[in-house]
């Protein structure tokens, strides 16, 4: 089963995003207007700046394909940026939204750049020892709502949650060799 | 294990502001209009280059209180420049806590000799270059992005076109060679020999490689793209033209869409001014050039 894997390109590290799910066989695509992203079974929206991606996404009619991909249940997976932009609730900002998991965020949650660490994750699902996750002006999860789940914390702090079939991260997978979150993101397309 | 500020974290964020635009600005409001229109971030500068070349004098590192409105005004990583060499300035700035430092040939260098030894710095640095091995020695030092230089404050495109084509025609050339050749290679280029074998095999930078000095237009900002620059830095071109927020916004929409020349266009109709004015910079005499600033 090759199923299409958009990875949103309108700003942020795609490319890494990109040849992550590549090396693992993957039919991945950039993609970068509504009828493109409407055409996958899954979506990527990868770090970069949240308000920019939300402007882009807005301004080009990106919104509405990726809402529409959601109401489908297609899997869709929100790193850094992503997980700011899936947020139903970002504390004390107005920026626009997807708004589609039922989770508040803080942005910058850790500090501003030089404050930006690695560390290792226990992540429920993912076996075989921890996660090394990169954290870069990383936002945190500060409240789960309905049926979504926390899947990981780094120091009491929210940084991996799980509703349906959205998936969102504070930390960055497509920056270190390891590919198991990735695989776990392939294995929630393939059950869907 | 917990580890802060590794090279990891600083590559990380210059991979961050891929396919975007980074804007000078001079004040909290205009850092407001850039984050409005779909900058990725925003240069924190006294004056743009354009005004520096105009007015003359030496120009140094920001006025610390400017920085700081602007960090406390948008959300997006806040830049600032050093002077070339001036490890004092960079201290200070990540003292501060700007997210990435630019030890710019924009401002009056600081050391004849020597820039600044990145490696020992928490906060990420983007220098400039002119050509592969100039980028080679500054990623040497601990450059966690690279930025052509162009000429900044010029309005003219030319100078961008030239340094990028050089950086990309000089890894086409490394990625030629045979081994036994890069040693060699090395030596004639002055640049280090862990970096030219790394570039040979890997056929690309082992940073990201932006363009700056010169863009003022859309098409600008797209041909910068096409030609290899992962995102583009505008300096003087955007709040010393006529139209800063309708400029702002096309640029964004031209470099995100840059192979597409139908929104290009689209992009070009939102302008609603003149562009900053340029000048020809075969006519500047060699002390006024800010790109041979650096070595």
């Amino acid at each position: 089963m090759n199923r299409r894997v958009g990875i949103l390109a309108l700003q942020g590290d795609f490319s890494e995003h990109l040849a992550a799910f590549k090396g693992l066989n993957c039919h991945a695509v950039p993609v970068k207007h509504p009828a493109e992203v409407r055409a996958c079974d899954a979506l990527v929206i990868p770090g970069g700046e949240s308000t920019t991606i939300g402007k882009l996404c807005q301004r080009f009619g990106l919104d509405e394909a990726i809402v529409e991909l959601s109401e489908r249940d297609a899997p869709i997976w929100g790193t850094c940026a992503g997980m700011i932009l899936l947020a139903k609730e970002i504390e004390a900002s107005e920026q626009w939204r997807l708004g589609l998991m039922d989770i508040t965020v803080q942005r910058n949650a850790f500090g501003r750049q030089v404050d930006s660490f690695e560390a290792d994750l226990a992540i429920e699902g993912v076996t075989s020892g921890p996660v090394r996750a990169v954290f870069i002006r990383a936002p945190v999860v500060t409240e789960v709502r309905a049926d979504a789940r926390v899947l990981a914390r780094f120091d009491d702090k929210i940084v991996m949650v799980r509703q349906g079939n959205l998936l969102a991260t504070a930390f960055h997978p497509e920056l270190t060799d390891d590919r198991r979150v990735q695989q776990y993101f392939l294995n929630m397309i393939n059950s869907s | 294990m917990t580890e802060k500020s590794t090279w990891r974290n600083k590559v990380g964020l210059a991979e961050m502001l891929r396919g975007g635009v980074i804007m000078d600005v001079t004040n909290a409001e205009q850092a407001k209009i850039a984050e409005d229109a779909g900058a990725v971030s925003v240069m924190a500068l006294e004056r743009v280059p354009a005004d520096i070349r105009a007015e003359g004098g030496v120009a140094r590192m920001a006025d610390l209180k400017i920085i700081e409105q602007i960090m406390e005004t948008v959300t997006i990583p806040v830049m600032a420049k050093c002077r070339i060499g001036h490890f004092a300035e960079a201290q200070v700035l990540e003292a501060l806590g700007v997210d990435f430092i630019d030890e710019s040939e924009v401002l009056t260098p600081a050391d004849e000799s020597f820039h600044v030894w990145k490696h020992d710095f928490k906060v990420p640095f983007v220098c400039g270059c002119t050509n592969l091995a100039e980028a080679l020695r500054r990623i040497g030092e601990g450059a966690a992005l690279i930025r052509t230089k162009g000429e900044a404050g010029s309005g003219n495109i030319v100078e961008a076109t030239r340094h990028m084509r050089s950086v990309m025609t000089g890894i086409e050339h490394l990625k030629g060679l045979r081994t036994e050749e890069l040693m060699t290679e090395a030596k004639n280029m002055g640049a280090p020999f862990e970096l030219v074998k790394e570039i040979s095999e890997s056929g690309k930078l082992p940073v990201p490689n932006f363009s700056a000095g010169g863009i003022a237009t859309p098409t600008d900002a797209a041909l910068m793209m096409q030609l290899g620059a992962e995102s583009v830095f505008v300096g003087s071109g955007i709040f010393k033209s006529e139209d800063p927020e309708a400029r702002a916004l096309a640029i964004v929409h031209a470099t995100t869409y840059y192979e597409d020349a139908a929104e290009v266009v689209w992009a070009c109709k939102g302008l609603k001014g003149a562009a900053m004015p340029g000048i020809d910079v075969a006519s500047l005499p060699e002390e006024e050039r800010m790109a041979t600033r650096g070595w």
